[in-house]
């Protein structure tokens, strides 16, 4: 790992332009990042895209797609191509979100138990040992069960659900850097320990927490719609990908186009941020290879 | 709801004690395996435990030979053929599969090979079936061996099989075709083939057991994917086994049979990490137990 003493990590812009360039190298990623940007761009003018409401009903019902309605009509003639549209949104906020609560526990917690070690470090790792020992899905479902069925509490479980993997990167790499000389430095100079964790360590640690958030967004937009599949998600008016799929099982045969193409959208969105978090570890960290 | 009835209800689940004494309770059964009975139905947890569980392991059993067959030969002639026509196709394949989430695999496989077929009226034998474990009132009569399959059966168990180890013979595959091809330049199989032994024999004997140990761990660890994976599927083609029990448990809030099943799980997961863990030693005589340093 290439620790750059305290001159902080990616911070100048030659430093960018050459990410930028060994990113570009990785068609696929780039092809990703494209991917992930118009969604961005579709989820914020959803209301303009989206030619029908999310709970606006015509008479036509499991509809064929047609000129009126590209993606076809759901069970109760709603437009599936608008709610697809108008779902980005929901999945997007409940990634990002849940991701961001996750990141910060993570952060939080790795960079205690890696900073200080001892028994702080013991306590922190036997929490996650504990969770870890429960299936994912099964946790999710078995917390969101109690909680309640909205977004807001999905969000909630995601993030406290999330948060192990980044823990266990982020202690890891505040373990290696903190036996560097920087730091040692710092130490010498009187600095507090927060100011040594978060000025000096955390910049140089930076490269795993990006590559790994990027795929936890990922990871956690697909638990996300597996939670709604379940229907222990966002309920019904709410255009959710897993939720509608749940919707249009019980018509495969004779409206396969209701689990179609809102499963399209959940695995262009994951495979996506899959293809960027590759690219972003290529990029960051060649020798990681 | 007339109040009396409420006070019913409140009365034989103990719901009016303060919560401590009904958390001590809950574990004073619990630890005689008593766990307790299903709000909606009335059914006791253990029945169904013991009615679903083995349709589950059915599936869990096929899912797991499936992954091992195919995500280690895939893998291992990866490695050989690098960047030869399959590979690349299954480079491509692995990174696809792990994206789509299973039930999304679940329905598009279930509309190609069963549902499609159907409405096109194709003949009887290249029809797969779903949304029932067997012929009715076949029981189990139908399963050989407890697992293995016999008479229509088969159709039943293909598909959800499939979608259920879809990401983990993926991650397998990748996994194999990364440590083979790392084992593939070591010095002792560069003695290996010095030595004249045949290809064949250095790659199974020298190679494969030498790349076997991250998949090993792989394979461990996501026995918790597939898990949660089994919630999914079964849902999706109906297989009666725990999974779905717990799925819709969850959306008839049916809290005895959520927390009894999920505790089930929880357990046999713990139990197959240790497995795991201790299989490592025989996989790796360097790997020592109980030595202490880590």
């Amino acid at each position: 790992m290439s620790a750059e003493p305290s001159s902080g990590a990616a911070g100048s812009p030659s430093d960018l332009r050459d990410f930028w360039r060994r990113f570009r190298a990785n068609r696929l990623a780039v092809l990703g990042l494209a991917f992930m940007v118009a969604l961005v761009v579709v989820a914020v003018l959803a209301p303009q895209i989206a030619p029908y409401g999310e709970a606006e009903r015509s008479s036509v019902f499991r509809g064929p797609p047609s000129w009126d309605h590209p993606f076809g009509t759901d069970g109760i003639g709603r437009d599936v191509f608008s709610r697809v549209v108008l779902g980005s949104r929901v999945s997007l906020k409940i990634g990002a979100l849940a991701t961001a609560i996750s990141l910060i526990i993570g952060v939080g917690f790795g960079g205690l138990a890696g900073f200080f070690g001892g028994w702080v470090d013991g306590l922190v790792m036997r929490i996650t040992d504990i969770f870890l020992a429960i299936p994912y899905i099964v946790l999710a479902v078995a917390i969101a069960s109690v909680f309640g069925r909205s977004q807001n509490a999905i969000i909630v479980v995601l993030g406290l659900t999330g948060w192990l993997a980044i823990a266990r990167i982020v202690r890891s790499s505040f373990l290696s850097l903190k036996e560097l000389e920087y730091v040692e430095a710092a130490r010498a100079l009187g600095f507090s320990n927060s100011r040594i964790m978060f000025k000096h360590i955390l910049p140089n640690a930076l490269q795993p927490i990006i590559v790994y958030g990027t795929i936890a967004v990922g990871v956690t937009i697909l638990s996300e719609a597996a939670l709604s599949f379940l229907g222990v998600g966002p309920q019904d008016p709410t255009p959710a990908w897993g939720l509608m799929i749940a919707d249009g099982k019980g018509s495969l045969s004779n409206a396969p186009h209701l689990v179609l193409f809102p499963g399209l959208a959940i695995s262009l969105t994951i495979l996506s941020l899959q293809m960027i978090g590759d690219g972003l570890r290529d990029a960051l960290d060649p020798k990681l290879r | 709801m007339a109040a009396i009835r409420v006070e019913q209800v409140n009365e034989r689940y103990g719901l009016d004690d303060p919560l401590p004494v009904q958390f001590v309770n809950y574990w004073k059964r619990t630890i005689q395996w008593d766990l307790g009975e299903s709000y909606l139905t009335g059914r006791s947890v253990n029945d169904i435990l013991k009615d679903k569980a083995k349709n589950s392991i059915r599936l869990g059993i096929w899912a797991i030979i499936i992954e091992i067959i195919v995500g280690i030969s895939v893998g291992v002639y990866s490695a050989i053929r690098r960047y030869s026509l399959i590979d690349k196709a299954s480079t491509v394949t692995t990174a696809v599969a792990s994206a789509i989430p299973v039930f999304v695999l679940g329905y598009i496989l279930q509309y190609a090979f069963a549902v499609y077929p159907n409405k096109q009226g194709w003949p009887d034998w290249m029809r797969l079936r779903t949304s029932n474990i067997g012929p009715p009132g076949s029981g189990d009569g139908t399963w050989f061996l407890f697992f293995i399959p016999t008479g229509e059966q088969w159709r039943y168990l293909l598909l959800p099989a499939i979608t259920l180890d879809s990401v983990s013979t993926a991650l397998a595959a990748r996994m194999t075709r990364g440590s083979m091809l790392e084992v593939l330049n070591a010095d002792f199989m560069r003695t290996a083939r010095a030595k004249g032994l045949d290809e064949r024999h250095i790659v199974t004997r020298h190679g494969l057991r030498n790349a076997m140990l991250p998949v090993v761990t792989l394979i461990g660890i996501d026995f918790g994917t597939t898990i949660g994976a089994a919630v999914l599927t079964e849902t999706v083609f109906s297989w009666p086994g725990l999974g779905s029990t717990i799925a819709s448990a969850v959306s008839d809030r049916d809290l005895p049979v959520i927390l009894g099943l999920t505790l089930v799980v929880v357990l046999v997961y713990s139990i197959v990490n240790l497995l795991v863990d201790v299989s490592y030693a025989w996989f790796d005589p360097r790997v020592r137990l109980g030595g202490g340093a880590k």
